[in-house]
C-alpha cells in the first residue's frame, strides 16, 4: 500500500477565488470532485449552501441571488448536465451571467462505461445552449480559471463552465 | 369555486412592497395584470419548473425584502423536489403561492395530478415547509393573507381554484429586459 498522499491544496484556493468574487449563494448536487469546496461552503457563516434535488434547480438559484444582487455558482458533476438544459433557457434569453464548476466523468482514464455518454456529451450540449466552456488539466489551471471565468460572467455578463478534468481529479480504479 | 384572477387579487393586497417570481402561463398574466407589470415582479413565458428555485436565490440574496413566489399546479409538479430543496433552507422572507386549478392551461387543459389524487400541500409539508394552509373558499381567504403577511418561516398557500382564462394581457417576453428592471429595482430599493 502506497502512503497516502497530502491532500492537495488547490480546492482550497478555489475556494478563496469564490470568495474574491464575493460569492454568497452554492448551490450544489454533491460530487466527490467537489468535496472540499462544499464543506467549505457548509461551514462559512457568510455563505448560504445549498443542497439541491436536481440540477436545474442549481440554475434558477443562481440566476435568482443574481436577480437580488447577489452572487452565486453551481457545483455540479457532468452527469447532472443534462438535467440543467432547459433551465440553461433562462440564462441565455435573459442574459444572466451564469458560473457552474463542473467535475468530469466520462473523459480521461475512465473504467466506467456507463459514464462517457453523458460526460461525452457535456461540452456540445453546454455550448448548445450559449455557454462558454473552459477545461482545467491541473491544479493551477483550475484556480486560475476560476478566477478568469468570473471576469468573464460577473464583468463580461457571460454564461460560463469550468470543467474540472479527470486529468486534475484522476480517474476513479475499478 | 374560487376565480383565480380576483382571488390572487384579494391575497396580493397590501403587498405592493414585495418582490415577485412568478411561473409561467397563467399565473404570469395574473401577476402582470395584478401588479401592473411592475419590475418588481419577474414574469416568467417559459422555463416550466423554475419559480420557486429563483424565487429561494432571490429570497436568500435579499433577507430584508419578502418575496412571493406565485405560480401554478403545473409549473410546480415539474420540478416538485424544489419544496425539499426551499424547506432545508427555510428563509423566513419566502411566501409560495400555488393557483391550483388542476390543468395544464396552455397545453389545451390535460388534467394534472392534482385534479384526481395529488396534494400539493401535503408535499410540501412532507417536503418540510414549516406553514402551509389550502385555500378552498372566500372563509379562508383571511387565514391566507395573515399566513402571508406574518413573518417568520417559509410559508406555502394553496388555493383551489376553478378551470378559467387568466387575466388576458400580454406579459413582456424580453427575458433581458425583465431582468434588468427587476436587479434595478431591487438594487436601488438597497440604498
Amino acid at each position: 500500500m502506497s502512503a497516502p498522499a497530502s491532500a492537495p491544496t488547490w480546492p482550497e484556493e478555489v475556494y478563496q477565488v469564490l470568495r474574491a468574487h464575493e460569492v454568497t449563494q452554492v448551490a450544489y448536487v454533491p460530487d466527490a470532485g467537489h468535496k472540499h469546496l462544499i464543506d467549505s461552503a457548509i461551514a462559512d457563516p457568510a455563505v448560504h449552501a445549498i443542497p439541491c434535488t436536481t440540477e436545474e434547480e442549481g440554475v434558477g438559484v443562481v440566476a435568482g441571488a443574481h436577480l437580488g444582487g447577489a452572487v452565486g455558482v453551481l457545483l455540479m458533476q457532468s452527469s447532472g448536465v443534462g438535467n440543467t438544459i432547459n433551465f440553461l433557457s433562462l440564462i441565455q434569453h435573459c442574459r444572466f451571467p451564469f458560473l457552474t464548476i463542473v467535475t468530469m466523468r466520462g473523459d480521461y482514464g475512465e473504467q466506467n462505461p456507463w459514464q462517457y455518454a453523458a460526460g461525452q456529451a457535456v461540452e456540445p450540449t453546454l455550448r448548445a445552449m450559449g455557454l462558454i466552456t473552459l477545461r482545467a488539466d491541473t491544479p493551477e489551471d483550475a484556480v486560475r480559471t476560476v478566477d478568469a471565468a468570473f471576469g468573464m460572467t460577473e464583468v463580461g455578463g457571460q454564461a460560463v463552465a469550468v470543467l474540472l478534468t479527470q486529468r486534475l481529479l484522476g480517474a476513479k480504479k475499478f | 369555486m374560487l376565480e383565480r384572477t380576483p382571488t390572487l387579487a384579494t391575497l396580493l393586497q397590501g403587498t405592493d412592497d414585495r418582490l415577485i417570481v412568478s411561473g409561467l402561463g397563467s399565473a404570469a398574466n395574473d401577476v402582470a395584470y395584478i401588479t401592473d407589470f411592475s419590475p418588481r415582479a419577474f414574469t416568467m413565458d417559459g422555463v416550466m419548473g423554475a419559480a420557486t428555485s429563483i424565487g429561494l436565490g432571490v429570497a436568500l440574496a435579499r433577507p430584508e425584502r419578502e418575496v412571493l413566489v406565485v405560480t401554478g399546479d403545473g409549473e410546480l409538479l415539474m420540478n416538485v423536489g424544489t419544496l425539499a430543496t426551499v424547506a432545508v433552507q427555510n428563509p423566513q422572507n419566502l411566501r409560495i403561492i400555488v393557483l391550483d386549478n388542476g390543468l395544464y392551461g396552455l397545453t389545451g387543459g390535460q388534467r394534472t395530478a392534482t385534479a384526481t389524487v395529488t396534494d400539493l400541500e401535503a408535499m410540501a409539508r412532507g417536503a418540510g415547509i414549516r406553514r402551509t394552509m389550502t385555500v378552498r373558499g372566500e372563509e379562508d381567504l383571511g387565514r391566507a393573507r395573515e399566513l402571508i403577511a406574518t413573518p417568520g418561516d417559509t410559508a406555502f398557500v394553496l388555493v383551489k381554484v376553478a378551470p378559467g382564462p387568466a387575466a388576458a394581457v400580454r406579459i413582456d417576453r424580453d427575458g433581458s429586459r425583465l431582468r434588468t428592471s427587476f436587479r434595478t429595482h431591487v438594487l436601488s430599493e438597497r440604498s
